[in-house]
């Protein structure tokens, strides 16, 4: 497990302070100045150095993703963008460090900021998280009070952060839409290219990186991306905040190394999974976009990007939901379709219309009102959803749906069977059509 | 997609206009984006004029948002329509409740507050009770999936529910003395039940 003074949310439950003075006690707005003064590259440098991949999904080198940016600010001003559109099912993160360590959001704009020649940052905060924001924005009025942000501040860097908030559409996490939502428009995503390095928010340079991927800046900066990047496997490295929901003894948001095995990180934290380990069915590694895992792959999985990957699926958020064997897995999978149906934006016909087929699919094969050859139907269906849409929203609807199939196909024929064979009972009492 | 229309005429009141308070609001609320991209605030204002009536949004508190921020009237209706948060139709009075029934919820038993929600509020989503107090219906993925099953009510979330302990949020919101909001179970926030695993040499 990882050490106490390894962790960089060292408030996560809220067991302290959230604002500016517990913040300073545990470490945070210390030496920014000098931080800042180390300059453009060496920032950039530093956390390329470490190795982080962006924590909102993808999982792209956050250094890398901050090189983009162009390298000197010409007429159009250049935007960071924070993404705490946090929605995905599962997932449960970004909430904590927002409302219980702020500062270090708050520090790593001004950071990350620096690195991209930015004068100002807005933080996109779903809607849902109410209190969170109140919470943020009062971390963000002490740190204008104590001139640790705006103009004129004691850093010596001019930066301006405004929190601004959605209302209620998964879709505004992905980029491109969370940008036409900070414009004042619905959040239906555009084309790429031209990526937001070139034409982001009013169409000026913009990075858009998730809220843990910003928080973890200012610990990399003090301790050395050298310290991050020798917390776990190579190319996986670093230190992740774990949600791990679901049939589990004790359900909770815990940061430990990238690469703790599955086991051992819902055994240390969970209290294991309900009813032992061997009642396990499946868990979801990454949040609901992402394919199921079978229980006898669980074994050897290590929770980071390479060891997701090596079993078909992605470690996404690292929202862990678990199912044990009483989980109908066929009716979870189709309330995620559920979820993609309602939340799909409606742009692109394929997902438009192949969120409801896919939902309404699931919903009979749950009850074995089926074909089989519907079976692979449904799998035609993912198919001609995945890749063909604007955005990864349809790839990431898709997904799930075809690790079911993958993994769960002998379930799904067998509740056909047991439908037809109770159709077919000669003791069947005859009802009626209405 | 969600299929999204605005409450019938006879439920829309004639005009709207944020008070003096909320209109210096929303003037700081405009400031924060650059010259020429004030539309860029219709959210927040569309959020601060649903709560102002009450809890949810008529035709004519979009109209004055649009002309607030110089969008035309679709622009601002778009926005209204395409995103959830944005209540159509008059709610109830002492809670509107959100309910998730996305996966991580659903597999927590989040079925038994909808059981509670029918059984006390009303049969179907969307509908004012009788008293006309209370209203639910039930909403995607809310971000506390740890603290499974949860609800939303005006602005506070509560956590670790179960039907009895629902039915007491619910009776704090109808004698107009809220319980505390949160997990409901003996808990810090999103740590394990029963004491954190981690963080223990950490002083606070």
């Amino acid at each position: 497990m990882l050490d106490d003074k390894d962790r960089i949310f060292r408030n996560l439950y809220g067991q302290g302070d959230f604002g500016l003075e517990g913040a300073r006690s545990r470490g945070s707005w210390d030496g920014t100045k000098a931080i800042l003064e180390k300059g453009r590259e060496a920032i950039v440098a530093e956390v390329k150095a470490s190795g982080l991949r962006g924590r909102g999904g993808a999982g792209f080198p956050t250094g890398v993703k901050w090189s983009f940016m162009p390298k000197a600010v010409g007429d159009r001003p250049h935007y960071l963008v924070v993404n705490a559109d946090e929605s995905e099912p599962g997932t449960c993160k970004d909430r904590e460090i927002m409302r219980n360590d702020p500062h270090l959001l708050i520090e790593g704009c001004l950071i990350a900021g620096r690195a991209m020649d930015c004068r100002s940052g807005y933080i996109y905060v779903r809607g849902e998280f109410i209190r969170e924001r109140q919470r943020l924005q009062a971390a963000i009025d002490q740190a204008y009070e104590a001139k640790l942000l705006g103009k004129g501040n004691v850093h010596g860097y001019d930066f301006d952060l405004y929190v601004h908030h959605g209302a209620g559409a998964y879709i505004c996490g992905e980029e491109m839409a969370l940008l036409e939502s900070l414009e004042g428009k619905k959040g239906q995503p555009r084309l790429k290219p031209p990526f937001p390095a070139n034409m982001g928010l009013y169409g000026c340079p913009t990075t858009v990186n998730n809220v843990e991927s910003i928080a973890v800046i200012p610990d990399i900066m003090r301790r050395g991306g050298a310290w991050f990047a020798g917390i776990g496997r190579p190319n996986n490295p670093g230190t992740k905040l774990f949600c791990i929901s679901g049939h589990v003894e004790r359900p909770c948001t815990v940061e430990d190394a990238m690469g703790v095995p599955l086991r051992e990180l819902i055994e240390t934290h969970c209290g294991g999974v309900r009813g032992g380990w061997g009642n396990l069915l499946a868990v979801i590694p990454g949040g609901s976009s992402m394919p199921l895992i079978p229980a006898h792959q669980c074994d050897e999985l290590k929770m980071d990007f390479d060891g997701c990957l090596a079993l078909k699926s992605s470690l996404g958020t690292a929202a862990v939901i678990v199912m044990d064997k009483s989980t109908d897995i066929i009716r979870a999978m189709a309330r995620i379709s559920y979820f993609y149906r309602h939340e799909s934006c409606g742009q692109c016909t394929p997902c438009r219309e192949g969120m409801g087929w896919m939902w309404r699919m699931l919903t009979r094969m749950a009850e074995g009102r089926a074909q089989k050859r519907e079976i692979d139907m449904l799998f035609e269906v993912t198919k001609q959803i995945e890749g063909h849409t604007i955005c990864a929203f349809g790839d990431g609807a898709a997904w799930p749906v075809q690790g079911l199939l993958r993994h769960f196909r002998p379930e799904i024929e067998r509740r056909i069977d047991e439908y037809t064979r109770n159709a077919d009972r000669h003791d069947r009492v005859p009802v009626a059509a209405e | 997609m969600a299929n999204r229309r605005l409450a019938p005429p006879n439920l829309q009141p004639k005009d709207f206009a944020f008070t003096a308070e909320n209109a210096v609001w929303a003037k700081q609320q405009i400031a924060k984006y650059p010259e020429g991209r004030q539309q860029s605030a219709i959210i927040p204002l569309l959020w601060r004029a649903q709560e102002q009536n009450g809890g949810w949004l008529p035709e004519a508190a979009i109209r004055h948002v649009g002309e607030m921020l110089g969008m035309a009237h679709i622009r601002a209706l778009e926005v209204a329509t395409f995103y959830t948060m944005f209540l159509l139709e008059p709610c109830g009075k002492k809670a509107h409740v959100q309910v998730c029934g996305t996966t991580p919820c659903m597999l927590r038993g989040a079925e038994a507050i909808f059981d509670v929600c029918k059984a006390r509020i009303h049969h179907d989503p969307m509908h004012v009770s009788a008293d006309g107090d209370f209203s639910w219906e039930e909403v995607e993925c809310l971000g506390a999936c740890v603290n499974a099953p949860m609800v939303l009510i005006w602005d506070d979330t509560y956590e670790d529910l179960t039907a009895e302990s629902f039915e007491k949020v619910l009776d704090g919101f109808a004698k107009g003395q809220p319980v505390k909001p949160g997990p409901q179970i003996d808990r810090q926030l999103s740590a394990p039940a029963g004491g954190a695993t981690t963080l223990k040499s950490v002083k606070v």
